[in-house]
């Protein structure tokens, strides 16, 4: 097992090698300049030297390795001088100065970190700004997704060809086919401009220091979680339910309920344990999504999270953030997708990698 | 002496038992493979309805224009701002009509005209984006279960593209092409390459896996043995024997292609990445009314049902299909 993952790790450096070359040649192809928002009024030659200024005036393999130098030794540098700095787990430990390197000059200054074009501070810091708003929104939804899915999923299969099994599955398949789109705008329009009960926009700067707030921040988050979680709902139920029905033919179920055990034991524990397997593996694929933020919903609802920056600096031209921005979701897939192989694994004793 | 017939042989004995032994003919015609999947596909109610709605606006969406010949485009702006003709049935002052069916918008531009040619664009475009797929999942699926020398690095490409980031990709291309090729094919016809390309080249990967899989498998069964020893190139023996024996799990791709082709196109066009702005497609009409929802529910209400209905009789299809193509289930 152990040797697998190695394994699967050290591939998985090529892979993603590959994946951002592609991504950065794509985006080596886009047609926009980022001086288009410059006045007229700006000097060609003033223009020049503030292309060169974002990097723009070497050649393609150096800007790429230099975004890789950044990216993978400068920011790691960077946050290990935070952490050893200024964070509560860590901040005892001696301050380092990994990030700074000696000039010409000889003093000590910060290196060079990959740059948004629009606002011209590092693109990490930002993404770590949006971060929160995703993760409590999509990551919330998620997770109420998977406790409603689960037990539709186990009943409906107990129940097979039942009047909660046919209208469940109805349910997930409806589910699968409204995009959030369509959702969105629909809740919004029910709940928001009829009845009056929820409001349409997330509130990014609402602070929760009370119970009043807190409501309002609860209210707010409604809509667009549960809007995500029909998606997440439909999905894993569908899986759960084909599990569950997997294993409840088998011949052990039908020795442990000879054997005399109590319906739920049968099938809560002994059932529902197998039948977890595939569907940890489900979940654990679906992860990367959530980091990713939902581009649309978060869209529908403006809550600015990451989907969100990704959409606006792709409409603003702002390369480096697109460029790192899918480079990070690329990288929770492969790392992701390593960890469900893995999981799988250590599940079931049955898989075996070596 | 007795009246009872001494057998001639124990072995005509049983064939006495036996009494259909003695039939020289079937009594019932051979049933083809199709036509038991046929009988089964029709004892899936939702996959019948599933089927039958996506007939239906395929049907609507091509036949539609020649039927209510309102030029989607034509601005009536005296006539703006209609209602269905349902909200009669609520309010009877309401401005509607038998005119204009669904409405009219801002711009007094018939709805109902509008949404058969959205329909027509986003139903063009998941048919074709979903053929692209197929073709190429099919091919690399194909090739890497046939070849063995080809396996490795088609598979290790196939893991490649399943690891990108789909969405954000979509966007970033669409984005960066839209100038050029709008420049080489016009507005339209531009836009429906990139997207048709894009979707179709972003989609193939699950396909090609399973076919991939079952090639596997079937390659080392002994008709492809039988074929192979009677001096068959590979090229006949993949279009001969294999490809016809895969066409099940590709038809159940299939329809899952052509519902993400759609949801994926009206996304782009939601996002405002997709046609141009006077091209209705259904997922730009739903985009356009949202932010006018309030006093137009219905304009936000039709696209989306008609997105909704469409991917939901699709997935019944493929559901349905799913249980008729598998002989173990079949019969049953």
């Amino acid at each position: 097992m152990l040797n697998f993952t190695i394994r699967r790790l050290v591939l998985s450096i090529p892979t993603l090698l590959f994946i951002s070359l592609v991504i950065f040649l794509l985006l080596q192809l886009a047609p926009g300049d980022p001086m288009a928002q410059v006045p007229l009024t700006v000097p060609p030659e003033v223009k020049q030297k503030m292309r060169e200024a974002l990097g723009l005036g070497q050649p393609i393999h150096i800007q790429y390795f230099k975004w890789l130098h950044q990216f993978f030794i400068v920011e790691p540098q960077v946050f290990i001088d935070w952490a050893t700095r200024d964070s509560w787990l860590l901040g005892w430990l001696p301050n380092t100065q990994l990030s700074y390197v000696m000039n010409d000059a000889g003093n000590f200054v910060p290196q060079q970190r990959v740059i948004s074009w629009q606002t011209r501070s590092p693109v990490m810091d930002i993404v770590i700004q949006r971060m929160p708003q995703t993760l409590w929104v999509v990551g919330l939804a998620y997770v109420v997704g998977i406790l409603i899915a689960i037990p539709i999923g186990i009943y409906s299969a107990y129940r097979h060809y039942s009047l909660f099994d046919q209208a469940g599955t109805f349910v997930t398949m409806v589910g699968f086919s409204i995009p959030p789109f369509f959702t969105g705008p629909l809740l919004i329009v029910i709940f928001s401009v009829y009845l009056g009960w929820l409001p349409s926009i997330y509130d990014t700067t609402h602070v929760v220091n009370s119970w009043a707030t807190f409501k309002v921040q609860f209210m707010q988050m409604i809509m667009p979680v549960m809007v995500l979680a029909l998606q997440t709902t439909a999905q894993i139920s569908r899986y759960m339910r084909g599990a569950m029905l997997d294993n409840l033919n088998q011949d052990y179920v039908r020795t442990a309920r000879a054997k005399g055990l109590g319906e739920a034991t049968v099938v809560m524990v002994h059932v529902l344990r197998n039948s977890m397997i595939p569907v940890v593996t489900v979940i654990a694929l679906g992860m990367p999504a959530i980091f990713g933020g939902a581009i649309i919903t978060e869209n529908v609802f403006k809550v600015n999270g990451i989907g969100q920056l990704l959409l606006t600096a792709l409409f603003a031209n702002d390369i480096p953030m697109v460029m790192t921005l899918t480079f990070i979701f690329a990288i929770l897939i492969v790392l992701f997708n390593l960890i469900a192989d893995v999981l799988y694994g250590v599940l079931d004793p049955r898989i075996r990698y070596d | 002496m007795t009246e009872q017939a001494i057998p001639a042989s124990p072995l005509e004995a049983d064939i006495e038992v036996y009494g259909a032994l003695k039939d020289e003919m079937p009594q019932k015609p051979p049933r083809s493979q199709w036509r038991d999947v046929w009988d089964q596909f029709r004892k899936h109610k939702g996959a019948m309805f599933g089927g039958g709605f996506l007939v239906f606006v395929t049907l609507a969406v091509v036949l539609g224009p020649y039927i209510w010949d309102v030029d989607p485009k034509k601005l009536d702006i005296r006539n703006k701002d209609w209602r269905t003709v349902f909200s009669l049935i609520w309010d009877s002052e309401a401005k509607a009509g038998w005119i204009h069916p669904f409405g009219t918008d801002q711009l007094g531009r018939d709805i109902l005209a509008q949404m058969i040619a959205g329909g027509r664009v986003s139903m063009a475009v998941g048919w074709t984006a979903m053929g692209l797929a197929l073709f190429i999942g099919t091919a690399i699926g194909v090739i890497a279960g046939y070849f063995k020398r080809l396996d490795f690095w088609l598979m290790r490409l196939t893991d490649l593209v399943l690891s990108l980031p789909i969405l954000p990709l979509l966007l970033v291309a669409v984005t960066l092409f839209r100038q050029p090729l709008r420049a080489n094919f016009g507005p339209e016809g531009g836009m429906f390459i990139l997207i048709v390309t894009v979707i179709g080249l972003t989609s193939w990967m699950q396909t090609a896996r399973i076919v991939r899989g079952d090639i596997l498998a079937l390659k080392e069964r002994e008709f492809i043995l039988a074929a192979r020893s009677i001096g068959t190139k590979p090229g006949k023996i993949i279009r001969r024997h294999l490809l016809p024996n895969v066409i099940s799990p590709i038809m159940v791709s299939a329809t899952l292609g052509l519902a993400t082709a759609i949801i994926t196109e009206s996304a782009l066009s939601f996002l405002g990445v997709g046609f141009p702005s006077d091209y209705p497609t259904w997922g730009k009409l739903l985009s356009d009314a949202v932010s006018r929802m309030q006093e137009f529910p219905e304009r936000v209400l039709l696209p989306g049902i008609a997105i909704s209905l469409t991917v939901l009789g699709v997935n019944y299809l493929g559901d349905g299909l799913r249980d008729a193509l598998d002989p173990r289930i079949r019969g049953r």
